[in-house]
């Protein structure tokens, strides 16, 4: 394992995984915010025509994808800009045009298909030193516009009306996190390819927002996940194909201990807004009646094991579906 | 309430046109600094089209707005508009702590990549303590109730510090005891000089403090004047739940227009 370390192919892949699972989740946060968890995966699609015309005209495909990925991204704004309606419709022909635009594409170029998956399935260890730069570079972009313009990006996407009356150009930044969305894709695209990019940038969120309580938080917490599947799955793979000689593609290897994050953290969250939910003050409301609880032996206190929630000036004890307050000597039925 | 007061709202021959249709039309408005105005009328009648317009987000199709004096078109002090739109919640698909939705409130106050500052905290926890939900700052947005939050999103209108306010149905389900924090917030407010203007299906804990009514029918003002006295007419109109045709929550308010020989 360490001397697999030892490769600049492997150091130069661990980079592009590290800083890809940090930018990702930043611009994920503020599309599962807006509702839009599925806009990455309808840029990816997107890109893929991009690739392809890189792969035609010979320019280097990374460009040709970011430059259509980010067309796709402000085509995809302006129309849920415009009507309400149409967007998610319109969000699934750019879905499907990309795709079957880029297969096409790429077969007119006279390339096979395996050239193609390169970019749909990612080819993290084959990245170039060029690339590296390119993908660090256009990571600074994204966390440093994701992070620094935090306060303006979460009003809007939190609430546009009131951002629009706050000042705000609501149309330029949505515009700038479908644009941002655009290029995650890209810079993700050689690390977990074009039809994964979408979970690298929505996966950690959900883990994230299993525990945490604010948006800060999430954000935080997306971007551990994010850098350490990224790390940790092409840890993963690069030792499976070493010392089993497995062959498992780092991208998937990634996207999957996302998923193994996540369905490790579901259960707790689960647990944690159950308990949240249950011990929730009652309302204010006094009982209709006095009702003395029936012979009772049990006397309820801070330890006494049943759950103690608030009810007005009084705590209630909840006890085999009933809730008992206790009154003098007895309890009431609340 | 102050005849010579500056006017801070004022809307001369106002329309606005949704999808082709004139839903608001030749209204004239205009509401004077310290005003606490209520619109009234059944669903459909435009108010809060209008309420809409008056804050910007909906164009005029004709006719011309002046907020403080300046039209619509330059107006940029934004700081001193604080919105409280309709909304179900203040909920959004990840956790947002009620600390983060006020805060984003003070934007109207700071500048781009600008942390905030101790001005900008101590705004922020004064406009919890008014809306009495200080102790619930940390906790999640989602876990708190539909009135809780409701007054979550008055408190994110505090914190910019505005003089004038647009409130859309706040009190739309929200439960009596809310309802009535609700309406010591704005009675807080009222009483500090501020312009109120809020829209509403029923007045509720808020009657008090309202000083002028203007009620809404089918997209024109029909009354505009002080409040109207409801408690004789709650006594003949108790059943107006039956009255399945109309979703009109105020018929003591807009019934006299809704007979036969008034209809317009």
């Amino acid at each position: 394992m360490i001397d697999l370390l030892g490769y600049e192919f492997m150091q130069r892949a661990l980079i592009a995984a590290l800083v890809t699972g940090l930018a990702a989740p930043v611009i994920g946060t503020y599309l599962v915010q807006r509702r839009l968890a599925l806009l990455g995966d309808g840029l990816g699609h997107v890109a893929v025509t991009g690739v392809a015309l890189g792969l035609l005209t010979g320019i280097a495909p990374t460009w040709t994808a970011v430059v259509v990925a980010i067309l796709g991204a402000v085509a995809i704004e302006l129309i849920r800009d415009r009507g309400h309606t149409s967007g998610d419709l319109a969000l699934a022909l750019l879905f499907y045009g990309g795709l079957a635009g880029g297969v096409m594409i790429t077969g007119l170029a006279g390339q096979t298909g395996a050239t193609l998956q390169r970019y749909l399935f990612g080819s993290i260890t084959s990245i170039s030193l060029t690339d590296i730069w390119f993908t660090i570079g256009l990571a600074v972009v994204i966390l440093g516009l994701g992070l620094g313009l935090m306060p303006q990006l979460f009003t809007v996407a939190q609430d546009q009306d009131f951002a629009k009356v706050a000042g705000l150009n609501v149309r330029a930044y949505n515009l700038l996190v479908a644009v941002l969305a655009a290029v995650t894709v890209t810079v993700a695209m050689r690390t977990v390819g074009l039809l994964l990019v979408s979970a690298l940038m929505i996966v950690p969120v959900a883990t994230s927002q299993q525990l945490a309580r604010s948006f800060r938080a999430t954000v935080t917490g997306a971007v551990v996940v994010g850098a350490g599947a990224g790390v940790g799955g092409l840890l993963v793979s690069a030792y499976l194909s070493q010392s089993y000689d497995l062959t498992v593609p780092p991208g998937s290897a990634i996207v999957l201990l996302a998923l193994a994050c996540f369905v490790a953290t579901w259960p707790l969250g689960a647990l944690l807004r159950r308990r949240q939910q249950r011990s929730t003050p009652f309302p204010d409301v006094a009982p209709d009646e006095h009702e003395v609880t029936a012979h009772h032996d049990h006397e309820h206190g801070p330890d006494c094991g049943h759950l103690a929630v608030p009810h007005g000036d009084h705590v209630d004890y909840v006890h085999d579906g009933h809730r008992h307050a206790p009154h003098g000597k007895h309890y009431d039925e609340h | 309430m102050t005849p010579h007061a500056d006017p801070v709202v004022e809307l001369r021959d106002g329309a606005v046109v949704l999808g082709g249709r004139p839903v608001v039309r030749q209204v004239d408005l205009t509401v004077r600094a310290g005003e606490f105005v209520t619109l009234l009328g059944p669903n459909g009648s435009g108010k809060s089209t209008l309420v809409r317009a008056l804050t910007g987000l909906r164009p005029l199709a004709r006719g011309s707005l002046s907020l403080f004096g300046t039209p619509m078109g330059s107006f940029r002090d934004w700081h001193r508009l604080g919105y409280v739109p309709q909304r179900a919640g203040a909920a959004s698909g990840v956790p947002v702590s009620v600390r983060e939705v006020v805060a984003s409130g003070r934007l109207t106050r700071r500048r781009v990549l600008s942390l905030p500052s101790r001005a900008d905290r101590a705004a922020v926890t004064e406009a919890l303590e008014v809306v009495g939900l200080a102790d619930r700052a940390k906790d999640s947005v989602g876990t708190l109730s539909g009135g809780q939050q409701q007054r979550v999103l008055i408190a994110r209108a505090l914190a910019g510090g505005p003089d004038l306010f647009f409130l859309d149905e706040p009190t739309a389900g929200v439960d009596l005891p809310n309802q009535e924090a609700l309406a010591d917030a704005l009675a807080t407010l009222s009483r500090s000089g501020s312009t109120i203007v809020l829209v509403t299906h029923e007045l509720g804990p808020l009657a008090p403090l309202v000083d002028r009514t203007v009620v809404l029918r089918d997209g024109r003002v029909v009354y505009d004047g002080p409040p109207l006295d409801l408690s004789d007419a709650h006594g003949h109109h108790h059943h107006h739940d039956h009255d399945a045709g109309r979703h009109d929550h105020h018929p003591d308010v807009v019934a006299p227009w809704d007979r036969e020989d008034h209809r317009l």
